[in-house]
């Protein structure tokens, strides 16, 4: 039987010692009536069926299209050490370090993946992780409710649809008053938000760069916020951080993101990494494990998860959150990705994604009958592309011949029907771009 | 140990810069730009494993030793759904993919595995249908709630409250109040099980539903589940089952077959996924046939050619509670493992698993306080009460364990149960590991006699002794900035 | 054995009060920051807050705990103990003295009728054993 050790000759002397002469004794509690028959599951395979089997699924999916998909979810490279490290077995295989004595490996990683987030996000402190970048902007929106004692939110549309919907759901019966409010050319509109902004508010959510791919600098939405006593949340894509202006230097309150671009596969969606940081006066507010320094009698350093009357376990239905497990070996995954590209690897990388990503908008933008749909905003790696057909058609045509082209707005925007939001990493060679422009051409 | 941050060396590289070749500059405004690039350390890659490797020597996992964690279901890890996790063709695939039109053939196999995983988990556990995308047991929990909601909404019911033993776990209250319920907790009675009186009377009109664990967080299952079930579904409750101790019923009693409306699970405990240091978990939930309605948008589907679609059609569903199809390589992984344990497979974990925690139970009870004399599931609670004369307390206990080459079992939970030691062999250890970790235990309680101070300097043996958590907690440092 | 000073009043959820001149000082007694042990954090309330008599005013947290401190009467709130912030521990050394957490001004001082004298919270505490 796989996976249990345990002879017969062992379980009869293991029952001896318990007094009781047969196993279905142990479940005498459970009556009768109450025990399910036999299940109706398949046998149980060896390892190799079991691999043949599940090999076969991975080979009718098609990762082999050149792919321009981003939409929060990125496919950069990651190097071999990367998985090398996170695969050893004391971090897979440990779990929350309740006992920091034996636990300082993960307790340590924990801690310096919050300084990590807060070196990148240029904020003071950071939580152990969340569970994506959706579920993070989420509970920093229910964050600025406590800290401000508010009810009242203004999300502008230029943030992810999939993290916008994922909040609205959330929400939606809570009695939260959620604004959301119309971007302008890709960006938010300030007189819009001016608009909306009153002393009932308590945050402002932003998204850099925004979901379109436009770059912002919100500080003066900040200052907008700050002025009706509303605190602004923002969300951001941790790549672009290796040249992008800060959240902490925008003066965000919360800052929030996806941190699978760090080293994490893109795996059909999960699992992912939700990082969260914010300002020292707030952290007694912040969702999440923490780790903090400590020493012990002899005044040698260590670490334990600390602030813990936050959580559950401890406040119950009064926590600043429900959650329990959160994505630790994803975060420490984020750290070793991190500590391998440097502070110099990170600023260069991000630089690369951004020439490819202008090389792109230039090539495309000569396809008879492509525009660019905000012409006078400053880019990262993605852009939107105003197609001359629908996206739709032109996507399905790119797909069979290998190139999954970019996401169609129109799944959450139905007048942008033409346009196509384009992603390029460093992993897209100026190839696989020219190919993009020249099968463009020919299906335009 | 040093941080990493202070083993930097300005200058030094780990990799090559990749060269670009598209010929382009993107010369952002520099008002859009950083100040300064972000303070991440400078090593060589030898500096950043030397590093992990030695983090990870300060670690404890499964595959070190014995980890009997109470409600953890620290169990091994096959390596196989490791391996298959790996896979190009899983690890490869962009989650938008099929939302492209002409996208879904692209992930057949993906979606393939997510369906078959609701097909086997429905009949593991007796439910209609399953939604795979809450990202842990908590998100499951979040989930049912918002399910349990959305049903009662839908009937035009007015229901505030919900249920919750005193014993449970804290993230069912923390759940529920995220969902927008007032918590009501149900004391337990002397045998450690929701007190059946109490439970009644708390029962009216306004509740929305009882969340419980079964077997509880004292390892009991309680006899009259199908009663208390009947007596919920009388107001018009719901029944929510907190899968976090289904590794005691797996193969022989389904949670759909003793009166549960929902269900979550967690893959990360009962179906072998790594825990991770913390996670990712994964917290599939399932559903009866009146509930099916209210799952998250999207569920697979499959059409009559036998190829899958992901169907967002779902009018009354509670909406979207993750970005995508939940943590794939997780239910990946848990797959794998119900592949290989199969149908005789589950029954024979928790035959073991619970005899191996009956057999602790047998062994230590002359040596620690009893809260219950039963027989217990797959965990059992005892508690250092009997030790206490002595000035010594369940957290002594527990770092004595560590000097003695063991993870110590959970500690103060269930709440209910002053200086509690709960602990959860789980099936897949071996007699001769019990018998150590036995022996162990025996030795501690004596220690406890004869030589109290012994065991409250504890631990010895690690990098670090007991840290001042309170002086840590007082002033926080929590990054090296 | 817990501490009880005379004058002043307490409450069952285990806060003092001591009135002087219509405005009463606010703290937690000597039992309670025994069962929470050594006191992290304060989550002091903001001055000038409105609260009425046993409503949650503000909590205290240590490692392994967390509690919320009511109010033993309807008012406002007037002072906290910023020291509090560096020092939580005061509420452990001294909470009677310089653990004292809000000063309220009493808007129905009617309403101390229904707390306890230390007599009677001394038994209140007997029979909770």
């Amino acid at each position: 039987m796989p996976f249990i050790a345990n002879t017969d000759e062992q379980r009869r002397q293991m029952l001896a010692a318990i007094g009781l002469s047969s196993l279905d004794e142990l479940f005498h509690d459970i009556r009768p009536e109450l025990r399910c028959k036999d299940l109706n599951l398949p046998e149980g395979l060896g390892e190799q069926e079991v691999h043949d089997r599940i090999a076969a699924l991975a080979d009718h999916n098609s990762t082999g299209l050149i792919s321009f998909l981003g939409g929060g979810v990125y496919d950069h490279f990651i190097p071999a050490a990367v998985d090398a490290i996170v695969s050893r077995s004391e971090f897979t295989t440990s779990y929350t370090p309740y006992q920091p004595e034996i636990s300082q490996g993960n307790l340590q990683a924990i801690f310096e993946f919050q300084s990590a987030v807060c070196r990148l996000t240029e904020m003071e402190v950071a939580n152990a992780s969340l569970y994506d970048g959706g579920t993070a902007l989420y509970e920093a929106m229910m964050m600025a409710l406590r800290v401000t004692h508010r009810n009242r939110v203004i999300v502008d549309d230029s943030v992810s649809p999939i993290y916008r919907t994922m909040i609205r759901s959330y929400t939606s019966n809570l009695g939260i008053e959620l604004i959301e409010t119309l971007s302008a050319k890709g960006l938010p509109d300030r007189d819009a938000l001016r608009e909306k902004l009153n002393g009932h508010t308590a945050a402002v959510i932003v998204q850099n760069p925004t979901f379109f791919g436009c770059i912002d600098d919100a500080s003066d939405i900040g200052e907008l916020a700050h002025a009706c006593g509303a605190l602004l949340v923002t969300s951001v894509y941790p790549i672009s951080l290796g040249l992008l202006k800060t959240p902490g230097a925008m003066g965000a309150d919360i800052a929030t993101g996806e941190g699978q671009s760090l080293g994490l596969p893109l795996s059909f969606g999960g699992p992912y990494l939700g990082f969260m940081a914010t300002r020292k006066a707030l952290v007694h507010k912040m969702p999440g494990r923490i780790a903090g320094r400590a020493f012990d009698s002899q005044g040698r350093q260590g670490f334990v998860l600390t602030l813990q009357a936050r959580e559950q376990h401890i406040r119950r239905e009064k926590a600043t959150s429900n959650i329990c497990t959160n994505e630790a070996l994803c975060a420490l995954t984020a750290l070793v990705y991190l500590s391998l590209l440097g502070k110099h690897g990170l600023r260069e990388l991000a630089q690369t994604c951004a020439d490819k990503a202008y090389y792109a908008q230039q090539r495309l933008r000569k396809v008879p009958g492509v525009t660019v749909r905000f012409p006078d905003r400053w880019f990262f790696n993605e852009f939107v592309l105003d197609l001359p057909l629908p996206a739709d058609k032109v996507i399905r045509k790119l797909i069979q011949r290998g190139v999954a082209a970019g996401f169609p707005l129109v799944r959450y925007w139905p007048e942008m029907d033409h346009s196509l939001l384009i992603a390029v990493t460093e992993k897209r060679t100026k190839k696989e771009i020219d190919l993009l422009a020249h099968l463009l051409e020919t299906i335009l | 140990m040093k941080l990493i941050f202070e083993k930097s060396v300005p200058g030094r590289r780990a990799g090559r810069r990749v060269p670009t070749d598209a010929k382009a500059s993107a010369r952002i405004k520099p008002e859009l730009l950083r100040d300064r690039p972000a303070a991440l350390p400078e090593l060589s890659e030898l500096d950043v494993v030397r590093h992990f490797t030695e983090l990870s020597r300060r670690n404890y996992g499964v595959d070190s030793g014995f980890y009997p964690l109470g409600s953890c279901t620290m169990k091994y890890n096959p390596k196989a759904a490791e391996r298959l996790a790996r896979l190009p063709g899983f690890a490869g695939l962009h989650p938008l993919l099929p939302q492209l039109p002409g996208g879904e053939m692209m992930v057949q196999g993906a979606l393939a595995v997510l369906h078959e995983m609701d097909r086997l988990l429905r009949e593991i556990c007796g439910m209609a249908a399953f939604t795979m995308q809450p990202l842990a047991g908590a998100h499951g929990e979040l989930t049912g709630a918002m399910i349990i909601a959305a049903y009662h909404r839908d009937k035009g019911h007015r229901k505030t409250t919900l249920l919750i033993p005193d014993s449970a776990h804290g993230t069912n209250p923390a759940s529920a109040a995220i969902a927008g319920y007032e918590v009501r907790s149900i004391p337990s009675d002397a045998d450690g099980e929701i007190d059946f009186g109490q439970l009644a009377e708390a029962l009216n009109d306004e509740v929305a539903g009882l969340m419980l664990t079964c077997p509880n967080t004292l390892g009991l299952f309680n006899p009259r589940i199908r009663e208390i079930a009947d007596k919920v579904h009388k107001v018009d409750g719901l029944m929510y089952y907190d899968g976090a101790n289904l590794n005691a019923l797996l193969g022989r009693c389904r949670p759909g077959d003793i009166g549960f409306d929902i269900v979550h699970l967690n893959l990360h405990k009962t179906f072998a996924t790594p825990h991770g240091g913390g996670g990712p978990g994964a917290g599939p939930v399932g559903v009866v046939k009146k509930l099916v309605p209210y799952l998250p948008i999207s569920l697979v589907r499959e059409r009559p050619d036998g190829s899958f679609y992901l169907d967002y059609d779902l009018p009354k569903s509670i909406g979207y509670i993750a970005p995508f199809y939940g943590n794939f390589a997780v239910i990946l992984r848990a797959y794998a493992y119900v592949l290989m344990l199969g149908r005789d497979g589950l029954r024979r974990v928790s035959e073991n698993a619970v005899l191996n925690a009956n057999y602790i139970l047998a062994r230590l009870k002359p040596y620690y306080g009893l809260p219950v004399a039963r027989l217990c599931m797959h965990e059992c609670v005892l508690s250092a009460s009997r030790q206490a004369k002595n000035g010594v307390r369940a957290i002594d206990v527990a770092k004595a364990v560590i000097d003695r080459g063991f993870h110590p079992p959970t500690v103060y939970f269930p709440l209910t149960v002053p200086e509690a030691i709960m602990i959860e062999p789980t099936e897949t250890e071996s007699k001769e590991t019990l018998d150590e970790f036995i022996s162990a235990m025996i030795e501690i309680a004596d220690l406890a006699e004869q030589d109290p101070d012994a065991i409250k300097n504890c631990p010895k043996t690690t990098p670090v002794g007991r840290l001042d958590e309170v002086a840590a907690a007082r002033k926080p440092d929590l990054a090296s900035l | 054995m817990s501490k009880i000073p005379e004058g002043l009043l307490y409450s069952k959820d285990h806060e003092w009060i001591r009135v002087e001149g219509g405005v009463g000082t606010v703290g937690i007694t000597d039992h309670a920051q025994h069962a929470l042990g050594d006191v992290t954090f304060v989550d002091l309330p903001k001055a000038g807050t409105e609260v009425s008599q046993g409503e949650e005013a503000c909590a205290v947290e240590s490692c392994k705990a967390a509690a919320s401190v009511f109010a033993p009467a309807s008012g406002r709130i007037v002072e906290v103990n910023a020291s509090l912030a560096d020092d939580p521990g005061r509420i452990n050394a001294d909470c009677y003295g310089e653990g004292w957490i809000y000063r309220l001004e009493l808007s129905d001082p009617g309403e101390l009728s229904r707390l306890q004298t230390p007599e009677q919270y001394r038994q209140m505490l007997a029979s909770e054993k």
